[in-house]
Order: C-alpha cells, then structure tokens, then sequence
C-alpha cells in the first residue's frame, strides 16, 4: 500500500522538485528557499543521494563501474530512507517546511531507464508520503545539455547513463538515456499528478508561477519569525 | 517463463539464459551451525566433482563496511537496515550468485532473503513491503533450514563466541539485560522462521543432533538434487513439509 497517493497527515508541506539535469530546477528550488526564509518560515532543504550513509558505497560502486540498475536503485533508496527519517519526517511532524531537491520520482524514472521494473522501484518507495507540491521541470535534451555543456566539459558517467552502454560517446549517450528519462517523467508526471513548469523560460518567470503555487499549499502555515 | 524463476519481478534488464548450476541455501537463526556445516559441505561437494562457491549475508564487496559501520554507529533503523540488506542481497545476486550459477557451479548461500524477512519483520517492519524489496530474487533449488528452540540455542551461543548484541536484539530494547533480550529476540525470530518453513516449504533439518549427523542429513538432500538435476529433470520443487520431516526422523518440535 503506498503512502504516495494520498495526502500525507501531517502538519508541515512538503515541496519537492523534479526534473532532468539541466532543467534549472535547483536554481528555482534555492530562490524558493531563500524567499520563504525572508517572509520568516523555518525551511528544511534536503537534496537526493546526499545522506553520508551511503556515500562511501555509492563512490566506490560508480568509480569500478561496480554497480547494476538494482544496486544503483537499492543504494539511492538507501539514502533516501535515511534521509526520509532524519531530514524530512521530523521537520514535517514538526509543522515545518521541507524543500526536497528531487524525490521519489527521480527514482521512477531513472532506475526504470535504466531497466528496473517499474512496479517494483513503486514498492521499493513506498515508505514515501506524498508531497504537498511537486513540480516537474519539462526541458528539451538539447537545452538541458547546452546548460550543462555550458558549466562542464561533459556529462558526468552515471548522469549520460555510460553505465548503459548506449554509446561510447558521453554527450550522445547522455541524449540517448536522458532522453528515455524524460519519456517516463512524462507518464510519471501523470501518475502522480506532478504540476509541469515550462523549464524553458526566463528564470524569473519561472520563479512567479512557482510562488503562487508555494503560496497556494502553504496557506494556513503561520511564519515562525519575521526577517528583519 | 523467466519470471517464474524469480521470487517477485526479477531482473527485467538482465538476460539470465540457462542456469546449470544449482542454488542451495543453509537458513537458520544465528548461532544454529550453519557456517560449519557449508564448510565441511564445500569440500565434500568439491570431491564429488562439483565446483563450489559460497555467499554470504552482508559479504557482499559494495557494501559490508557500509553496513559494519552503520552496525558501528547505531544510526539505522528498521526501514534503512532492511534496504541495506537488500542492496547486499542484489549485489551478491548479480556478481556472484547468477554468474556462478550461468558456470554450472554449484552455490551455497549462507543465508538468502528468508533471513532479511524474519529480522525485518521482528525489528517491526510491514512485512509486504520488506517482501517487496527481494521480488528481484532468484527462488532457490533446495533451502535447508536448520531448526533449532532457543532452550538448545542457549547453552550453543553460550560456550561457543557469546551473546552478540545484534544477535541478542539489544537494538530492540527487548530485555533489561543481554541474556533476556538474547532469549526474547531469538524467540521471536525463531518463530518467525518457523513460519516461513511452512510457507516456502523449506527442508527443516534438527539442528539439535549432533554436527556430523546434520550433515549426513544435508549431504542426503543436496545429493537427491543434483542427481534430480543430473537427470535433466529442472529444479524440483520443493517437497511439502511434512515429507523431509519423515525421512529426516525428526524435524524439531
């Protein structure tokens, strides 16, 4: 029985963002942190495949090449339930906000890029609740990989997918599995009634549609303190 | 067809092709014997003319200093402990236990997911959806269940390496000292693999006689196997519980 299709019973919002690398979603997420903060609520941030539980597994099973689509999916599973307990539960009993840089989702649609049956990645996050908002940044290959091109020289591995094997060439490879990524978000994005933002447009315009949105879940939610 | 051979979904992306060798799986609650006896089936076997391998709980080489640590550190609870053994679980499965099995050898698993269901569902976890986690498993050929009571446990733990405090369930807080909690958790779990002896159909085996005659008993069942398998016959499956209770004399109480 999964807690992801229905509203979680707790007293705090849960905001999360979705998206492919280059889809500028954590820029809109850190703008959301910061506006919140100023109108005077306490926000807690949490950001996939970042609890140190797994850290040391995670870097030795991707620089051997050591890891399958189930283990790769198990160890990001891993971090989340740990991130799950320490990060997102107590804050949202807590009646505070949790602004969470990609969530389950991520997982449905990587981990089954990558082969893993979709039904069974669904179980596997089941323990998840479900957000009070959770927005999917739709971007096209080609400008999420003019974004990244644009920082770095290339995709990293596990990001284009090298472990596929689609294609020895990283920025090829990178549009071939993103772009099965961005397929499933699609059907996710439906499933799970993900709220879509045009990730193409100007950052700023952007960044209003996403505040009326955070406005409209956080009614009811008093500010802790006023910023000065 | 393919999806028979797993216990839920399996591997989609994984193409497994015929598996010759044969999968053997030695369960039973800690301390019950059962490192001992793959170490004195492997080089039998090996006589035999068998390639062998063994794998092991938590051995798995991505993630046994993960778990130690966290073991260490006390920071898991019973959602991350059952994915971090499902991450062991998957990554043995995949680099040891279906190559191995693709050779034609023959595995000893030391331990499978029936192991992760008991302590899981002890620890407090919904059993549906600890389950869940191990539908990519391969269902064994033969599991062998070493069945003990935890009266005949006691005094075995006692005079071999003591009670441990996983083993002893102190991170349940079952009990106000080790051996109390040593008997509660032990009880609990041996009741839960009890119970999955009757649902799976393991062959349970007394692990109360003594250690040479247990093993004449595993060599009997591991030997009907093989030649079953020899035979072209595919896996057989598994014999209802009270056939192995029979012809083993006494299958516990």
């Amino acid at each position: 029985m999964s807690r992801l299709h229905e509203p979680h019973p707790y007293p705090g919002k849960l905001i999360v963002v979705e998206g492919i690398d280059g889809s500028g979603k954590s820029t809109q997420l850190s703008l959301i942190h910061r506006w919140l903060e100023s109108e005077g609520y306490r926000v807690f941030f949490t950001e996939w495949n970042s609890s140190p539980l797994v850290r040391r597994a995670m870097r030795r099973g991707k620089k051997k090449d050591l890891l399958t689509p189930s283990t790769f999916s198990l160890l990001h599973a891993v971090d989340f339930a740990d991130r799950l307990t320490y990060r997102i539960m107590p804050p949202l009993k807590g009646g505070m906000i949790v602004l969470a840089d990609r969530y389950v989702y991520t997982a449905f649609a990587r981990d089954v890029a990558r082969g893993v049956d979709p039904q069974w990645v669904r179980e596997v996050y089941s323990i998840a609740p479900r957000p009070d908002l959770a927005l999917y940044f739709r971007v096209p290959i080609d400008v999420s990989l003019e974004r990244i091109l644009s920082g770095r020289q290339k995709p990293k591995y596990h990001e284009a997918g090298m472990d596929l094997g689609l294609s020895k060439d990283p920025v090829e490879s990178y549009r071939l599995f993103q772009g099965r990524v961005l397929e499933i978000y699609e059907s996710v994005a439906k499933e799970f009634d993900l709220k879509v933002i045009d990730a193409t447009g100007e950052i700023d315009e952007q960044q209003r549609v996403v505040r009326r949105m955070v406005q409209r879940v956080l009614r009811g939610i008093e500010p802790v303190a006023k910023a000065v | 067809m393919e999806k028979s051979r797993f216990y839920g979904r399996g591997l989609p992306y994984k193409k497994l092709g015929r598996l010759k060798g044969s999968l053997i799986v030695i369960e039973g609650t800690d301390g019950v014997g059962r490192s001992t006896q793959i170490e004195q089936l492997k080089p039998w076997l090996e006589v035999e003319g068998y390639g062998v391998v063994s794998t092991g709980w938590t051995r798995s080489p991505l993630l046994y200093e993960t778990i130690n640590e966290a073991k260490a550190g006390h920071e898991l609870n019973v959602t991350t402990f059952s994915l971090l053994y499902a991450a062991d679980f998957a990554d043995r499965l995949e680099n040891e236990i279906i190559p191995a099995l693709q050779a034609g050898l023959v595995v000893l698993a030391d331990r499978y997911m029936y192991t992760a269901f008991a302590r899981n569902t002890v620890m407090g976890a919904d059993p549906a959806w600890s389950r869940s986690l191990f539908g990519l498993a391969l269902v064994p050929d033969l599991v062998l269940y070493l069945r003990i009571d935890v009266n005949a446990l006691i005094p075995r733990v006692l005079g071999g390496k003591g009670m441990e405090y996983w083993e002893s369930g102190m991170h349940l807080a079952l009990g106000s000292d080790m051996f109390d909690s040593f008997r509660n958790y032990q009880t609990r779990l041996i009741r839960e693999y009890n119970a999955l002896a009757r649902e799976f159909q393991f062959t349970t085996i007394d692990a109360r006689l003594p250690i040479p005659e247990i093993q004449e008993q595993l060599r009997g069942h591991v030997r009907r196997l093989l030649r079953a398998r020899k035979n072209g016959a595919r896996a057989k499956p598994p014999e209802p519980e009270s056939k192995p209770a029979e012809k083993t004399r006494s299958s516990g109480t």
